[in-house]
């Protein structure tokens, strides 16, 4: 019975990513016959570069969502950690000190998420609003409206050059590193195991033993560090360090997350299927680029996205108990 | 038995009721506490810039409370059922340069974009209420998505163009810029507005079944309260007085492009929820969400008028949400928890 279930489940979640690589292969395809262009290896290789911030972000957030909570300040901490590490640089520090210090930071923001929502048990949406504006305005009291240009070569060739010899960029290095370990620590570890049934049953998972607190703090704390981290590797790809980098994508981030077959509810969703949806991203706000389409606009078609993302499964969920509400009656009365 | 079990429950019953009470009374202080604010800020910033004190800078302050004001109140009657409208901001902005629009390009008279832009501002949030309810999306994945939806049409709209006040009809702007019996028709507005708003949640039916909804929604359906019709209207409420701010925010500002109103909806969150209005739904008053908003518009001008950077101001806003709902939180569970030990006793 369980191995069947199981069997079932693993079958409806291959088919969410079946359908997002059929997303990917049509938006590939609309893109092509956009540009010829598009279909280039160097093409392929910018759409790349240009998602791994979100990308990594993303893959904490997904883990957050999957226990039932939201972090909506991960773009704002980006905004900090860029803004920070360009004062820090501008005064003089080393990159080996300053890119270390703003990782703790990064901790020390997910944290102060992380106590407001188990110690003091406020909503993380609200709290993730409120340091939403909060990070944001640091950054800017931090950094001002200036940018820092000036980094070193190593540092802006991690950001935009690619591994020797390849079109992998290296931030996709990173992202494929964390990647894989997000994987297996989510799908093969107990910890995984803890997360899923914290997001299906906070109650159960307490009372089974779980620290839920505990478990959902780290997640903030790891979600804070990574998100700095992608304020890391903006500010080398941008070579320029400002307080309003990243703003506005809370929006992709997000929408990768549940357009990858993360339940908003919490306590379902894969790795892979966010990774997928991170790309689907990728390629129509590529294709619209090429279409002449600004960022700004581009949002509009992300937006909706984000919203049938959630309305899709919700309907095709209530359709399909309706129909088996249906056949049970009939099967009442026939019998 | 019966007699037991009531035995049982009646002091915790009468606890719960004293615990409404108490929050009632709290939530008085609430209010009472931010006009002591309000008066510290005025005196401590008045004795170090009397330029804070004339009235003409009175004036400006309530001006800008004004219009954050009236997107509050549309914003209170949302999350009293348990909801929140991220997309306000881009309502407000989206219908600023839409009606800036019209006028400029004569497709329309003043009363007719007037009416336009509130139509629009209504039909947007009538499209929140609609994916939220029909579309059983969770209000905050919903507007979170029409936020950069409405924001996006704005800029494919606006391509780059920008409403000026020299392009636009004197009687437009003067509509912010007039003033009743000595008062700018902006904040006489905004004022019959919240009063409207206070007294219709205090006393009409369906302000009361707002708050039975937030308090509780399984309940609320269980008594007949008919909650998604209701949830709906309470979006298209909040989007039509955003678009009533939107109409006002270009008659005030003159000039409106695609970024107007950007990161509004942060501004109209901390007022509400400074103003004592419980995120979890369920509590709050009008007078409370305009309190918020005229305490935070007040600090944001005292930072100005003491030259102190405008930068803080973001920054401001997000403690502050902290802060109020971290203070909600600690007095309900304080008080929750004297009224347990009553109970036991």
């Amino acid at each position: 019975m369980i191995t069947q279930l199981s069997a079932l489940r693993t079958r409806v979640l291959a088919r969410w990513e079946t359908l997002l690589v059929l997303l990917l292969i049509v938006f590939i395809w609309l893109g092509s016959s956009l540009s010829p262009y598009f279909l280039s290896g160097s093409n392929f290789s910018d759409l790349t570069s240009n998602l791994m911030e979100k990308a990594i972000m993303a893959l904490p957030l997904a883990l957050i969502i999957i226990a039932g909570e939201i972090d909506l300040s991960v773009e704002s901490m980006l905004g900090l950690a860029s803004a920070l590490l360009g004062l820090t640089y501008a005064i003089g520090w080393s990159l080996w000190l300053g890119i270390p210090l703003v990782l703790a930071v990064g901790a020390l923001g997910g944290l102060l998420n992380g106590l407001l929502v188990t110690w003091a048990r406020l909503p993380s949406l609200v709290v993730t609003l409120g340091t939403l504006a909060l990070f944001r305005g640091l950054a800017s009291v931090v950094l001002g409206p200036q940018s820092v240009s000036g980094w070193p070569a190593a540092f802006t060739n991690f950001g935009f050059g690619d591994v020797p010899g390849t079109l992998i960029p290296w931030p996709f290095v990173v992202f494929a590193v964390l990647a894989g370990a997000f994987t297996f620590v989510l799908h093969r570890t107990w910890i995984g195991r803890q997360l899923y049934a914290i997001g299906k049953n906070k109650e159960a998972a307490r009372y089974a033993g779980i620290r839920v607190a505990r478990a959902k703090t780290l997640l903030f704390v790891l979600s804070g560090v990574l998100s700095a981290l992608a304020g890391v590797v903006l500010t080398a790809r941008f070579s320029s360090a400002r307080a309003d980098n990243g703003q506005g994508f809370v929006l992709d981030v997000v929408t990768a997350v549940l357009l990858g077959g993360v339940n908003i509810f919490g306590g379902e969703g894969t790795i892979v299927g966010v990774v997928l949806a991170v790309f689907v991203i990728g390629v129509l706000r590529n294709g619209l680029t090429l279409a002449d389409v600004s960022p700004d606009t581009q949002s509009v078609a992300v937006g909706a996205l984000l919203i049938i993302s959630v309305a899709g499964p919700t309907a095709v969920r209530r359709i399909r108990s309706a129909w088996s509400n249906r056949r049970l009656t009939q099967a009442a009365d026939s019998s | 038995m019966d007699r037991t079990v009531e035995a049982q429950f009646a002091p915790r019953l009468a606890g719960r009721i004293g615990l409404e009470r108490t929050l009632a009374l709290v939530a008085r202080l609430r209010e009472l506490g931010i006009l002591v604010a309000l008066a510290v800020i005025v005196v401590v910033v008045g004795v170090q810039a009397p330029r804070f004190l004339s009235v003409s800078n009175f004036e400006q302050i309530l001006l800008s409370v004004s219009l954050i004001a009236i997107v509050a109140v549309g914003q209170t009657s949302v999350v009293l059922t348990r909801n929140v409208d991220l997309s306000v901001g881009s309502v407000v902005g989206l219908v600023a340069f839409v009606t800036g629009d019209l006028l400029k390009e004569h497709v329309l008279g003043v009363p007719g974009a007037i009416l336009a832009g509130c139509a629009l501002g209504l039909g947007l949030g009538a499209l929140n209420g609609l994916i939220i309810t029909v579309g059983r999306v969770p209000a905050i994945v919903a507007t979170l998505g029409t936020l950069y939806v409405y924001r996006g049409l704005d800029f494919l709209i606006a391509g780059g163009k920008q409403v000026s006040a020299i392009d636009l009809p004197n009687s437009y702007l003067r509509i912010a810029s007039s003033s009743v019996i000595g008062i700018p028709t902006l904040i006489v507005f905004a004022a019959v507005t919240a009063a409207i708003a206070a007294y219709l949640l205090r006393y009409s039916g369906t302000g009361r079944e707002l708050y039975a909804i937030g308090s509780n929604p399984t309940a609320a359906e269980l008594v007949g309260i008919p909650a998604q019709r209701l949830v709906f209207g309470a979006f298209v409420i909040c989007g039509l007085l955003a678009g009533v701010a939107g109409v006002l925010w270009g008659s005030r500002f003159g000039t409106v492009n695609a970024f107007a109103a950007g990161g509004l909806e942060l501004q109209v969150i901390a007022a509400v929820v400074v103003g004592g209005v419980n995120i979890f739904g369920g509590s709050g008053t009008v007078l409370g969400a305009v309190l918020g908003a005229a305490l935070l518009g007040t600090i944001e001008n005292a930072l100005r008028i003491l030259h102190l950077s405008q930068f803080w101001l973001q920054a401001i806003d997000g403690a502050v949400i902290l802060l109020a709902v971290g203070t909600d939180a600690a007095i309900r569970s304080y008080f929750q928890r004297i009224l347990m030990r009553t109970g036991r006793r």
